[in-house]
């Protein structure tokens, strides 16, 4: 294997989504590529709808329905798409983990916690159900679960939404995976919440040296949490760079707008929350151009004419897709004030 | 729930109470056997000896009711169990896997469905004989299907809950998924569709006692007891009566419980 394989844990080459629909195949993901080294974090960014969730579903083999995925997806030493379900179930679960948006539905609601965190381990590791009871409960105390030892003979109801993602949590790290795909994490979850659980998923994934994947609709979520960010628009990713870059100076005028529309606690009260105005394009349509065009200020006849290549300007590291970008050497600051970054022990 | 109806739910909850309780202690009752004929007297109203009076044939009526009940019971309880092991079988695949197989499932159903009940009993009953046995299948058979429906429409809803999406995402295969996130979410509402299957069960067995189909003669079965009655209405009504009172009531109640279990369970679901 060559040098690039050993630092990376996963590279994703070309992977498009396509899901069959009433209107037309719609291309939920649209030829993305993506790299993550071990031990790192990227950022998925994007407003609801962009293909996140599914790039991270094809990446899991659990695409929707009767959606077809293409690429390649070499994970380690192996490539993912070519991987027959039965190999695909021992991966998931066992060097995957995967962390879903809402808490509230994401626990089975009549089988206890303990279970659901044992399950991994006696169906990937094979130890003994007393062992895997043991572990749960070690599990729920690293992740923050006060009295353990008690909590793990509560159904999922019993718990607050904190509490659940936490377990949650503690279900995707059982068997210590490799990577940790987290899917909002903390889009159902209340602010302060939000910050703890975000604080949680650094530390262990620290500890455990993970490398992760955290999707966000929010750059502010993103902001100090990850090595590299990638913004997805429309099933593309539109820019890519090292988080610290990325909000040194943002290119993309969608990055930009995502940015702006980030509520501040420092804006005068009174002042309209910023929005994008136009909604995503129809993905069953064939798109032509630039896909934000519709919705860019700035958008010009080319933009509707060419789809701009996702290319570096400079910097090596960071990519773009824009005929205009905005100038460079615009600093923006991350919105501290929203997510304090430590709150919890 | 508000008071009026807990007191009714109670009351519903008590009546199923002591029709079970009769059921299980029927042979130590202090009444006559229900076969021992009493020439003297023939469908007299209650008189010392015969709490709620005899039938045409001089037999007690509280001792056929008593053990008329086992029939009931054991029907009731029984033929929607297999009609849910049934139903479940074919619904919750059709709604797991979609497509193809659900189509084929779907058709089986429907063609049950069209097919008159009292044939199929009627048929059932002549090859295998009437028996105990034999009417808690037939039964079963015959409700199998709305089961099937049940069981599919909520491993549909299920099957699209994030918690499903998540055991994939450790690993687990569709046997597991179906075996440990699906049936355990599915008995829920199954066990409540059954309570009102109940209902329809025992008013389907009386039916058959009426027809003769029930468990042969001479073993009591309410629906039997009715039957035999039925002749001298305007003369002794309460040969009849007496029998189809307690079976309404039993059905009434029963129905009464799964709406109330329903109601609460509903509620329930709402927070999770």
């Amino acid at each position: 294997m060559t040098a690039a394989f050993d630092r990376h844990l996963l590279v994703a080459e070309d992977i498009s989504v396509h899901i069959p629909s009433g209107g037309g195949t719609v291309r939920a993901v649209d030829r993305v590529s993506l790299s993550l080294e071990r031990g790192k974090t990227l950022a998925l960014v994007g407003e609801s709808g962009s293909g996140k969730s599914m790039l991270c579903r094809a990446i899991l083999g659990i695409p929707p329905g009767r959606a077809a995925t293409r690429g390649r997806i070499i994970f380690g030493e192996r490539d993912l798409a070519q991987l027959p379900e039965k190999e695909l179930n021992a991966i998931r679960g066992r060097e995957i983990g995967v962390v879903l948006q809402n808490p509230m539905s994401s626990l089975n609601p009549v089988l206890k916690v303990g279970w659901q965190i044992a399950e991994p381990m006696l169906r990937h590791l094979g130890i003994s159900l007393l062992k895997a009871r043991e572990r749960a409960v070690e599990l729920l105390g690293a992740v923050g679960i006060p009295r353990p030892a008690e909590r793990v003979d509560c159904y999922p109801h019993q718990l607050s939404g904190g509490m659940r993602q936490r377990v949650a949590i503690a279900i995707a790290l059982a068997c210590d995976p490799q990577l940790l795909i987290a899917d909002e994490p903390t889009t159902a979850l209340d602010v302060t919440v939000q910050a703890e659980i975000l604080n949680l998923l650094g530390r262990l994934q620290m500890e455990r040296r993970m490398a992760m994947i955290l999707v966000s609709h929010d750059l502010g979520v993103v902001a100090g949490r990850a090595h590299e960010t990638a913004v997805m628009y429309a099933g593309r990713i539109v820019e890519q760079a090292p988080t610290v870059i990325l909000f040194d100076q943002m290119r993309m005028r969608y990055t930009r707008a995502l940015f702006d529309s980030i509520p501040r606690l420092d804006a005068p009260s009174g002042q309209p929350l910023a929005s994008i105005g136009g909604q995503l394009p129809d993905l069953a349509a064939e798109l032509q151009g630039c896909r934000f065009a519709p919705r860019c200020r700035r958008a010009e006849d080319r933009c509707f004419a060419e789809e701009p290549p996702l290319v570096a300007d400079g910097l090596e590291d960071h990519r773009f897709a824009c005929w205009f970008p905005c100038e460079p050497g615009i600093s923006v600051t991350p919105p501290g004030p929203l997510l304090p970054k430590r709150i919890m022990s | 729930m508000g008071k009026r109806g807990s007191i009714t739910f109670w009351l519903a909850i008590g009546w199923i109470a002591v029709v079970i309780v009769c059921a299980i202690t029927a042979p130590w009752w202090p009444v006559p056997a229900p076969d021992l004929i009493d020439p003297d007297l023939l469908a007299t109203p209650p008189c010392v000896g015969h709490p709620l009076g005899t039938d045409t044939m001089g037999r007690d009526i509280a001792a056929r009711l008593l053990f008329g009940a086992r029939v009931s019971i054991i029907v009731g309880f029984c033929a929607p169990l297999v009609g849910m092991v049934l139903g479940s079988l074919l619904g919750v695949p059709a709604g797991f896997y979609r497509g193809r197989p659900e189509r084929l499932i779907l058709f089986i159903l429907d063609t049950l469905l069209a097919f008159p009940g009292l044939v199929f009993l009627l048929v059932f009953t002549f090859v295998f004989g009437a028996s105990l046995t034999t009417i808690t299948v037939a039964l079963g058979v015959l409700t199998a299907p709305r089961f099937a429906r049940v069981a599919r429409a909520n491993t549909i809803r299920f099957a699209e809950r994030e918690f499903v999406l998540a055991a994939r995402g450790v690993g687990a295969g569709d046997f597991s998924i179906i075996l440990r996130e699906i049936l355990p979410n599915v008995l829920a509402p199954m066990l409540i569709y059954m309570l009102l299957v109940i209902g329809f069960v025992i008013v389907a067995e009386g039916g058959l006692g009426f027809l003769g189909l029930s468990v042969p003669s001479p073993a009591p079965s309410w629906g039997g007891m009715i039957a035999g009655g039925r002749d001298i209405l305007d003369q002794a009504p309460h040969v009849s009566l007496i029998p189809t009172a307690v079976m309404f009531l039993t059905v009434l109640s029963v129905n009464l419980i799964g709406d109330a279990v329903r109601g609460r369970l509903d509620r329930r679901e709402g927070q999770l």
